[in-house]
C-alpha cells in the first residue's frame, strides 16, 4: 500500500516548525506506524536529506518511549494502543496521514517528533517512591494483600509513562498519570504508610508543571495501558486526605 | 593464561555468606569521599546506583533514555524466580541451583548460582516493599507459576508485565536517591569510552545525545549495567536501542569478553512476516504453561490450523520430551522448532513458524481464566498480527534474545580491569550456555541491590585517600581525543549507505552462520562475510543529519561499528568452542538422537577473550578459567 504522510519538521526547539508532505510506497498493512516512519526515513536518507527524528525503543508497547500524534490523536486511531502497535491497516491505500509531535505546553519539541517529557519524571522523582532500603524489607508474605487488591493496584500500576494523557487533555493536565501512581501505591500496605507525604510533594510538583483537570476524560481514551478514568479521582482524594490528616501517613 | 575467579573457597552453598563476612568495609563517614559511576538504569543499574547512594557514596548514574524507567528490563514480561520454598512442591535452594546449573548445561559458575538462589527471597521482599503488586492468591499470599526447565512453581509474577513493574519500582528507588541529592543523574547521555589510568577504571566518556558534546565523568569505580547485545542480530526481541557499545568499548580498553557466542534464541518470539518489520516481538514463555506447541505431521500442509484434525498434528515437544513437554528449556525448544521448520513442517505465510495452541486449555479452563492469565499477551499478539489467539493458534518462531556471554567478571563482578564492574546481562556469570526463564530479572536484581553494594566497597576500601583523577590527566585527554576522532572518522566517510543497511546484512549473516545451530564451515564463511561488510562500512557509510543536535543516525553508526567488530569475535568464539552445549549447538557434535553432545574433558571451562589490532586484522587471545561442579555433579542433560 501507499500513504501520503504530512509530517512535522522542526530543527531545533527555537525554530518554527512546518509540515512536509511525502509519499511512502510499498507498505504492508501489518507494519506499525513507526515502521512506516523507518521506511520513510530510509527514503529521505537515500535522497541525501535529514531523517525525521522520533523516539521509540522496545516496540512492544511497554517502555513508553514512543508517542506521536497521528491524525491529531495521541498514538493513533486504534484506542488503547501505543504508536508502536498502531498498524497501517487502520488506513486506506492512498490516504493522507498527518504525523506530529505530542502537543502540550509541558512538552517542548526537541526536534521533529521528539519532545522533552521530563516534567513527568520530575513529578515522579518528587515523591513517587517508597523509602525502604534494600535488605530491610519484611517477608512479602507477612502483609496479606488480597487477590482483588493486588489486581486493582496493578490496573493502576500498568502506566507506561508515555504521557499521551497529557497530550490529549485540553488543559494539559497530568491527573491520569499522577492519580494512577497515587492509587497504585495507596493500595499496598508498605507504600501506603507514606501516602500523605507522597501526595503532598507530588501534587505540589504537578500543580507547577501541568494544567488542572476539568473532567474532560480525553486522557483515558488514548491511554495505551488502559488506566481507568477513575484514577483522576485519586488526585483529589489523596489531596483531601493529606490536608485533613495533616500527617505524612 | 588461567584467570582467577576469586571465588571463596569451602563449601559452595556457604560461599556468599563467607564472602560477605570477608569483604572489607568503608566506614560510614568515608563513603562520601568516593564517587561511583553506574552506566545503565535497568534493574541492575538502578538497583546498584540506588543502594550505593543509600549507603552514602556519591553516585553518578548515566542512561541514554530520557528517563530511567524506560530501560529494557521493562520488557521481561514473564516473571522472576525465587527459591522461597513456601509450597510443598519440594523446591529448595539446592534444587534451584541444580536447575540453573543443569539448565545452563554446566557452563556457568556453580557458586554464583548459589548466590542467586540464596539472595532470591530477599529480592522478592524488597520489591514487594517498594511497590510491586505481585500476583496473590485469594487469601493474600504470593502466587507463583512455572517456567521452562523447572518442575516446581517458583516464578513470582505480575500478570504479563513483571519486568515493567520491577523496572518502575527500581526507577522509583533510584528517583528517591536523585531527589535526595545523593545521585547525579545524566539522562540522554551515552557512554562512548572508558577511562583507564594507573591500570584502573576511573571514569567514562559520555556523549550528550541532544547536543553531541563529549565529556568525561570521573570516579573511583565504574559499574557497567548496560544489558545484552542480542540486537547484533538486527531482528531480535530486544528494544531497538539496546546495544553492545559500552561493553565493547570496555573490551577495547582491556576487559575480557566471556563466551560471546552464548546467545539464547527465545522459542516464543513472533515470526518475521514482512521485510520492513523492525524486530521480533517476544511472547512470554509463561504461555507454554497452558499452550501446546505443534506442527502439521505432513510437510507443506497449508490448511488453516483449525482444519487440521487432531491425528494429523505433531505435538513434537510432548512427543520427544514427555517429562517436561512444552516446558522444556529454551535452547531445547528453539532447536526442536528449527528442526521441524527445516524439515518442511513450518506454518504461516513464510513457513517459518510453529503453532502455540490454546484450544485445549480454553476447553479445560474456560476463556475467562485464560484471559485472566494471559490477556495482555493475547491482546499484544492480536495487535501485532491481526489474528485472534482465542480462536486461531498463535504462530511463534525462535528469535535472538538474551546474551549469556558478556564481560568476564570474577565472583565480585569485577572485570579484568580493576575498578570496572559489570552487573546484570552485561556480565556473564550465572546462566552458563542457556538461561532458564525468569532467571534474568532475578540475576539483574541480585547484582544490583545485593552483590554490587557489597563488592564495590570491598574494592574501594583499598583506595581510601586517593582523589578522583583530574579532567586534564593524560588518560582522560587520550580517551576524549580518541572519541572525537572516532566520530570524525565515521562522519568523514561520506558514502552512500546508511548504517541500518549494514546492520541488516550483519543480522542475516549471524542468523545463518551463528544462529540456533552452528558449524565450523558456516562460522568460517560468516567471519569472511563480516569482514567484507566491515570493510564496506568504512568505505561507504552515510550519516545523514546535523552533528551538533540530535542525530540518531550517528548514534546508530557508532553502535553498528561496534557490532561489526563484536560479531567477528562471536563467531571466533563459536568456532573455537568445539562442542555443543546449551544454546551453542555445533552440528558436528550431536548424539544419534540429535541432542547436544558436550565435551567436559576439553570444555568444562570459561573462554574469555582479549583482542587487538582492529585497525588491521584483529588478533584474538583466549584465556581460560576451569569450571568445577561440587554440589551438582556433571551429568548428561536430559529432559525426557
Amino acid at each position: 500500500m501507499k500513504l501520503t504522510v504530512k509530517v512535522w519538521r522542526q530543527g531545533t526547539p527555537a525554530d518554527d516548525g512546518r509540515f512536509e508532505t511525502r509519499t511512502v510506497n510499498d507498505l504492508e498493512p501489518s507494519l506499525s506506524v513507526l515502521e512506516m516512519l523507518d521506511k520513510m526515513n530510509d527514503d529521505i536518507v537515500k535522497e541525501g536529506g535529514d531523517p525525521v527524528t522520533f523516539e521509540s525503543d522496545c516496540r512492544e508497547g511497554i517502555c513508553g518511549a514512543c508517542g506521536i500524534l497521528v491524525n491529531r490523536r495521541p498514538h493513533g486511531p486504534t484506542p488503547l494502543t501505543p504508536a508502536c502497535h498502531q498498524r497501517l491497516s487502520s488506513f486506506n491505500d492512498g490516504e493522507t496521514v498527518t504525523i506530529e509531535p505530542f502537543r502540550s505546553g509541558a512538552y517542548p519539541v526537541v526536534k521533529d517528533l521528539m519532545v522533552e517529557r521530563s516534567a513527568l519524571v520530575d513529578v515522579m522523582d518528587a515523591g513517587g517512591h517508597v523509602q525502604v532500603a534494600a535488605g530491610t524489607a519484611p517477608d512479602a508474605d507477612t502483609d496479606r494483600i488480597t487477590y482483588d487488591t493486588a489486581e486493582l493496584a496493578l490496573d493502576f500500576a500498568a502506566c507506561i509513562g508515555c504521557g499521551a494523557c497529557v497530550a490529549a487533555c485540553p488543559n494539559g493536565s497530568a491527573n491520569l498519570y499522577l492519580g494512577a501512581k497515587l492509587a497504585h501505591l495507596s493500595m499496598l500496605p508498605i507504600p501506603a504508610s507514606e501516602r500523605g507525604m507522597r501526595a503532598d510533594v507530588m501534587l505540589a510538583e504537578a500543580d507547577e508543571r501541568f494544567g488542572p483537570c476539568s473532567l474532560h476524560g480525553e486522557c483515558a481514551l488514548v491511554c495505551p495501558a488502559n488506566i481507568p478514568l477513575v484514577a483522576i479521582s485519586y488526585v483529589n482524594k489523596e489531596r483531601m486526605r493529606c490536608a485533613l490528616r495533616g500527617k505524612n501517613d | 593464561m588461567l584467570l582467577d575467579s576469586r571465588e571463596p573457597g569451602g563449601p559452595a552453598d556457604e560461599a556468599w555468606s563467607r564472602a560477605k563476612k570477608d569483604y572489607r568495609l568503608v566506614g560510614t563517614s568515608n563513603r562520601r569521599k568516593f564517587t561511583i559511576i553506574v552506566v545503565g538504569t535497568g534493574l541492575a543499574g538502578a538497583g546498584s546506583a540506588a543502594t550505593l547512594a543509600d549507603l552514602g557514596y556519591n553516585v553518578i548514574s548515566v542512561t541514554y533514555h530520557d528517563a530511567p524507567r524506560r530501560a529494557h528490563s521493562v520488557a521481561a514480561q514473564g516473571g522472576i524466580n525465587a527459591a522461597r520454598a513456601k509450597k510443598v512442591d519440594n523446591d529448595s535452594v539446592s534444587r534451584f541451583v541444580k536447575d540453573t546449573v543443569k539448565g545452563g548445561d554446566f557452563r556457568g559458575r556453580e557458586r554464583e548460582a548459589f548466590r542467586l538462589a540464596e539472595v532470591s527471597a530477599g529480592v522478592i521482599d524488597h520489591l514487594n516493599a517498594i511497590g510491586v503488586p505481585f500476583a496473590r492468591e485469594y487469601g493474600g499470599s504470593l502466587n507463583t507459576r512455572s517456567f521452562g526447565g523447572v518442575q516446581v512453581s517458583r516464578t513470582y509474577y505480575t500478570r504479563g508485565q513483571t519486568g515493567q513493574q520491577l523496572q518502575v519500582a527500581a526507577a522509583s528507588d533510584l528517583a528517591r536517591q536523585v531527589n535526595a541529592g545523593r545521585v547525579k543523574q545524566y539522562v540522554r547521555h551515552e557512554m562512548v569510552d572508558l577511562v583507564v589510568e594507573d591500570g584502573r577504571a576511573q571514569g567514562v566518556i559520555v556523549r550528550n545525545l541532544l547536543t553531541g558534546e563529549l565529556k568525561p565523568l570521573l570516579g573511583h569505580a565504574v559499574v557497567l549495567a548496560t544489558g545484552g547485545y542480542g540486537n547484533i542480530y538486527y531482528r531480535s526481541t530486544l528494544a531497538k536501542n539496546s546495544n553492545a557499545s559500552a561493553a565493547w568499548r570496555a573490551h577495547r580498553r582491556g576487559a575480557h569478553m566471556a563466551m560471546p557466542s552464548f546467545i539464547q534464541f527465545h522459542p516464543t518470539a513472533l515470526p518475521i512476516s514482512t521485510e520492513w518489520q523492525s524486530k521480533t516481538i517476544l511472547m512470554s514463555e509463561s504461555l507454554r504453561n497452558d499452550g501446546r506447541i505443534w506442527v502439521p505431521k505432513e510437510p507443506g500442509d497449508s490448511r488453516p490450523a483449525n482444519d487440521i484434525p487432531e491425528g494429523e498434528r505433531d505435538y513434537y515437544l510432548e512427543r520427544k520430551y514427555p517429562a517436561f513437554g512444552n516446558l522444556t528449556p529454551r535452547d531445547v525448544a528453539s532447536r526442536a522448532a528449527k528442526d521441524v521448520i527445516d524439515a518442511g513442517h513450518g506454518v504461516g505465510p513464510l513457513k517459518n513458524s510453529v503453532y502455540l495452541d490454546f484450544r485445549d486449555a480454553i476447553a479445560r479452563l474456560g476463556r475467562d481464566e485464560i484471559a485472566a492469565r494471559y490477556g495482555n499477551l493475547f491482546h499484544m499478539y492480536d495487535d501485532a498480527t491481526g489474528e485472534d489467539p482465542y480462536t486461531v493458534p498463535m504462530r511463534i518462531a525462535p528469535g535472538a534474545h538474551f546474551t549469556m556471554g558478556g564481560l568476564w567478571t570474577d565472583y565480585q563482578l569485577m572485570t579484568s580491569i580493576p575498578g570496572l564492574f559489570a552487573a546484570g546481562e552485561a556480565g556473564f556469570g550465572y546462566h552458563g550456555a542457556n538461561r532458564l526463564g525468569a532467571n534474568s530479572l532475578l540475576s539483574a536484581c541480585v547484582d544490583g541491590w545485593f552483590t554490587i553494594p557489597n563488592t564495590v566497597p570491598d574494592y574501594l576500601a583499598g583506595h581510601l585517600g586517593k582523589p578522583v583523577i583530574s579532567e586534564d590527566s593524560p588518560a582522560v585527554t587520550e580517551a576524549l581525543e580518541s572519541s572525537y576522532s572516532r566520530f570524525d572518522r565515521l562522519l568523514g566517510i561520506e558514502g552512500q549507505t546508511p548504517p541500518r543497511d549494514y546492520h541488516r546484512r550483519l543480522g542475516e549473516v549471524l542468523y545463518k552462520g551463528c544462529g540456533v545451530t552452528r558449524s565450523a564451515e558456516g562460522l568460517i564463511a560468516a567471519i569472511a562475510k563480516i569482514r567484507q561488510i566491515r570493510s564496506e562500512f568504512y568505505e561507504d557509510l552515510l550519516i545523514a543529519g546535523p552533528v551538533d543536535r540530535v542525530n540518531q543516525e550517528l548514534e546508530y553508526a557508532g553502535r553498528v561499528e561496534d557490532y561489526l567488530q563484536l560479531a567477528e569475535m562471536l563467531c571466533v568464539d563459536a568456532y573455537d568452542r568445539d562442542e555443543s552445549c546449551g544454546a551453542h549447538f555445533r552440528v558436528e557434535h550431536q548424539t544419534s538422537g540429535g541432542e547436544a553432545k558436550r565435551d567436559d574433558e576439553s570444555w568444562a571451562k570459561i573462554s574469555a577473550w582479549e583482542s587487538r589490532g582492529w585497525s588491521d586484522e584483529p588478533v584474538f587471545t583466549r584465556h581460560t578459567e576451569p569450571l568445577e561442579y561440587e554440589a551438582v555433579p556433571l551429568e548428561v542433560r536430559d529432559y525426557r
